[in-house]
């Protein structure tokens, strides 16, 4: 056993360094010259180059006027960023009939048609950024009459929004909640609430 | 269910194997020494190692020598790994100001990277230094990874010898494995992932002003060059407490298929470069084909449970197509259910839905994978030799019921090697039943369920079939931050790891010694399809049976359960 002593701590300080220091520093240099957006989190800035967030992240939204993300159980608030989570509430846990139920019964009035699976379940990181089409789009007259806009307009907006699915079999079609959102203040403003 | 899922859950798994051939007769290179293109560049970094370590790699070591460097080797890593954890507040790179991790967390996560589980009882958000990811964990992906490789390989020279008293050197195979496999390829995979969307930096956070007015912080770490490596050596354990459901592991449907390849592709690579060092290339075939038997059903049938009108959604009146708690909408369940039969066959563990929210077959489907024991096609290196354990016990079996002695790939398979076999293949119900026997009535225990009824149960024997399997996928709802779950779950990954693999290496010690024979009419053929369905058959009994009670009271009951629910309605 005396005689693996050398080659076991020889190994193990030699790869720590080479594998846990140089290879994850290399990658990070290569990164930040060659796909510095990615590589910083894929944020996005606002005119005066404040981050709003990050594209690939879900952040909270309220206000009747934007389109509204999925329930989240990241954090204590829904959309901790620096706490992801699911609810981690087995199917049968009262707590989650519940809870659905509250929520779905609060979108009834929004639209038509039943409420979407995604509308009322909180996703596996709590970070979901995106929503599905069929989300998305029952939520379009409530922003419209926010906004003083037509419906048709918001509708084609998110339609534009759509991403399908890769190579038309891998993934599911989604929409980004905030590119969408950012897209809706630029196109069609509207009359904007006071004080904002 | 559609026509789009079935596609993208075949495609996947075709992907998969067809990329897994030109890899195993690469590995099969790297196992014998041979020349590859990255020689001008790691041969002398090799030839400096062996001689820091004092190594001659032409020597050659026992079976018992080669389970002794590997132990040394095991208990180094955990020291040091330990260490780095216990101490993070005094080293490096530590800009989120993090204290060391609690004694039982730090014995808990350091064997969890040391045996390839990654179970995790903590938020890494929340605890985990940059440095700690780094230095710590992402080197013990690798290198837990090349261990286990090392040992297939060791295996597979153990079929190839005809009398011989060395299964290679563990040194060398370790070393070879890290710099001509490992490194290479997660390095190119690493780089994909950034260009793709993940995150890459020291960074350890971007303060946001959201666009309602709002405030949210974005953790940041190097994800991509963990992830990498994270997958492509079976490991699992995520940069972010959701894993590859975070949109920073896992942003889109592309490095999804990466990931769940990678996460493959180098099990399969194993069993293609055994076939290629024993000379038993049709051999392997059919250990490839029971293996993706396997995962092509559980991939189907996570996919059916999760399509399944979910109790709570039906009584909300709300649309119910999909169970769509703890899922991620860019994925949805097809994409989800391949991942769960990869995850769970590979010993990876690593996922991209909330396991613990699935449908009852579905968590019920995620858990027998586990505890059918990894190998379909298990971790890289420990499916291989789990999978050949299981084949030596198959024709043993076959040669009882015609009288023959029986014999695997030229070597007579016989009492000792059986007993190695078995004593290797009984740990499993052991840690497991015994070790969820005991938590399901002791109250230190059960504070930590997050769930009542039998879905608590469920837990329960996920934890202790995922530590045991050295899988680390969880049903998350667990609080296994605590001294009972942090040191039983320990133990269980150290005997799911250890007490797996020394009888396996005896085994290979036991058949490398005998000698080779030839083939005759009176050998039962390996290589067909009457050798699949008996491999089936006996890992389904050796491996599913045993569990079958336990599951009955966990995922099979609350199954009925929502059944029972739905037709109340």
């Amino acid at each position: 056993m005396l005689s693996q002593i050398r080659p076991a701590l020889v190994i193990t300080l030699f790869f720590t360094l080479l594998l846990g220091v140089g290879y994850p520093l290399l990658v990070t240099g290569i990164a930040h010259v060659a796909f510095p957006a990615q590589a910083g989190g894929s944020l996005i800035r606002d005119a005066n180059g404040q981050v709003i967030g990050s594209a690939l992240i879900g952040q909270a939204f309220a206000k009747p006027r934007y389109l509204h993300g999925r329930p989240s159980a990241a954090g204590t608030d829904g959309y901790d960023a620096s706490n992801s989570s699911g609810s981690n509430l087995g199917p049968l846990n009262p707590g989650l009939a519940k809870r659905i139920a509250k929520d779905a019964a609060g979108l009834v009035p929004e639209g038509p048609g039943a409420v979407p699976a995604d509308a009322v379940t909180t996703s596996a990181s709590g970070l979901d950024p995106d929503v599905s089409p069929a989300n998305a789009h029952r939520q379009a007259a409530r922003i419209a009459q926010a906004r003083g806009v037509s419906v048709e307009a918001v509708q084609m907006l998110i339609a534009s929004h759509t991403e399908g699915r890769w190579l038309g079999v891998f993934g599911q079609p989604h929409i980004n909640v905030l590119k969408t959102n950012l897209a809706l203040d630029a196109a069609l403003p509207g009359a904007q609430p006071k004080g904002q | 269910m559609d026509a789009q899922g079935w596609a993208e859950i075949a495609l996947t798994l075709a992907v998969t194997v067809g990329l897994a051939w030109p890899l195993g007769i690469y590995m099969a290179r790297v196992w014998a020494g041979e020349r590859t293109w990255l020689d001008p560049v790691f041969r002398p970094v090799e030839r400096l190692v062996y001689a820091g370590c004092g190594v001659k790699p032409e020597k050659g070591q026992t079976w018992l020598a080669y389970a002794m460097s590997f132990l040394a080797f095991s208990i180094a890593s955990f020291v040091v790994l330990y260490m780095t954890l216990r101490f993070q507040n005094l080293l490096p790179l530590n800009p989120q100001g993090f204290p060391g991790l609690s004694p039982d967390l730090s014995f808990n996560t350091a064997i969890s990277f040391v045996t390839n589980t990654n179970w995790q009882s903590y938020v890494p958000e929340t605890t985990v230094s940059t440095f700690s990811q780094m230095a710590g964990l992402t080197s013990h992906n690798f290198l837990s990874a090349a261990a286990g490789i090392a040992l297939a390989a060791a295996v597979a020279r153990a079929f190839a010898a005809n009398r011989s008293g060395t299964l290679g050197d563990f040194w060398v195979d370790l070393t070879r494995i890290s710099l001509y496999v490992l490194l290479p390829f997660s390095l190119v995979i690493a780089l994909a992932y950034v260009a793709l969307g993940e995150p890459q930096t020291l960074l350890a956070r971007v303060n946001a002003h959201t666009l309602e007015g709002g405030k949210q912080v974005i953790a940041l770490f190097p994800t991509a060059s963990q992830e990498a490596i994270k997958q492509f050596g079976t490991n699992g354990g995520g940069i972010f407490n959701a894993n590859s459901a975070h949109p920073f592991e896992n942003p889109n449907a592309i490095t999804n298929l990466i990931e769940i390849v990678s996460m493959n592709v180098l099990s399969y690579a194993c069993v293609v470069a055994f076939g290629r060092i024993v000379l038993a290339r049709k051999d392997a075939r059919a250990l490839v084909a029971v293996m993706v038997i396997f995962v092509l059903a559980a991939a189907a049938a996570v996919y059916a449970a999760e399509t399944q009108p979910a109790p709570a959604l039906v009584a909300a009146h709300a649309d119910a197509e999909v169970n769509m708690e703890g899922k991620e909408v860019r994925f949805g369940a097809p994409s989800t259910a391949i991942w769960v039969a990869n995850t769970t066959g590979a010993s990876d563990g690593g996922v991209n839905a909330m396991h613990d929210s699935f449908m009852p077959l579905g968590g019920g489907i995620a858990m027998f994978m586990i505890e059918l024991g990894e190998m379909l096609p298990g971790g890289v290196g420990s499916g291989l030799y789990g999978m050949v354990v299981m084949a030596l016990i198959a024709v043993f079996v076959a040669g009882l019921m015609v009288g023959r002695t029986p014999e695997y790939l030229g070597k007579k398979v016989e009492a000792r090697e059986i007993k190695y076999a078995m004593l290797a293949v009984l740990i499993l119900p052991l840690s497991i039943l015994g070790f969820s026997a005991v938590a399901a009535v002791l109250p230190v225990a059960l504070k930590g369920l997050a769930n009542p009824g039998a879905h608590g149960l469920s837990e329960i024997l996920y934890a202790y079939s995922s530590a045991t399997g050295n899988n680390g996928s969880a049903f998350a709802g667990l609080s296994a931050n605590t001294p009972w779950w942090n040191a039983t779950l320990g133990i269980a990954m150290l005997l799911g790891r250890f007490a797996y693999a020394v009888p396996v290496l005896a085994m290979a010690g036991s058949l490398a010694a005998k000698p080779k024979l030839g083939a005759t009419v009176g050998t039962f053929p390996t290589d067909g399809p009457l050798f699949v369905g008996l491999l089936i058959g006996v890992i389904l009994i050796m491996g599913g049976l045993q569990f079958f009670p336990a599951l009955a009271l966990g995922p099979i009951v609350e199954h009925f359960q929502a059944l029972h629910a739905l037709a109340a309605r």
